[in-house]
């Protein structure tokens, strides 16, 4: 195993609720990872990010890591849910917060 | 090189042959497009292997040349 997908493994096992992302909750670098940050502030859950522009070795491996060819990526508890599309997607059919609530993910502190 | 809407529509064709697909220049610059794939065949799948279904059939584009595809899979009615 590579020390990428060692990390990965770690930041996917590390918390709850974990995007891969480009750029930082407060400043996204793109408008795919922003839409993936408003949809997990609006749920109202804590979640973790990794920056991949800040790690070029995750940024490939967690392509393969899934089998996914774009960023952003969540996960939760673990478990791959999907990129910007199906989060949107799950969001407007109150399915991501149904899953949020299933799982037992904490709330954001407020 | 930005990736005409036509070759995206083919090589998603291609791979997934009952696909009708529906393609929109989100920017109007010929590199941010909305695809919405309805199949047959994507029925019984989960919604993230629908849409690898569709990154499959763009192989090495995905992520490289196409840098910004807004996918919508669709199991028709």
């Amino acid at each position: 195993m590579s020390d990428a997908h060692t990390r990965i493994d770690q930041a996917v096992n590390g918390s709850d609720v974990v995007l891969f992302m480009k750029g930082s909750p407060l400043f996204p670098q793109c408008g795919f990872s922003s839409r993936a940050i408003a949809i997990l502030e609006h749920c109202g859950v804590a979640f973790s990010s990794v920056d991949v522009l800040q790690d070029q070795e995750v940024r490939q491996s967690v392509k393969e890591y899934s089998d996914w060819p774009t960023v952003p990526q969540l996960y939760v508890k673990g478990e791959f849910v999907g990129g910007s599309d199906i989060m949107m997607e799950m969001y407007e059919a109150g399915e991501l917060q149904e899953l949020m609530q299933k799982k037992g993910v904490a709330a954001a502190a407020s | 090189m930005p990736m005409a809407a036509d070759d995206i529509e083919t090589m998603i064709r291609e791979a997934i042959p009952d696909a009708e697909v529906e393609i929109t220049d989100l920017a109007g610059d010929g590199d941010h497009y909305a695809a919405r794939v309805v199949a047959e065949s994507f029925r019984g799948l989960t919604r993230i292997k629908q849409h690898q279904a569709v990154y499959k059939a763009l192989g090495d584009r995905m992520g490289g040349v196409l840098h910004a595809l807004q996918l919508t899979t669709v199991v028709p009615e």
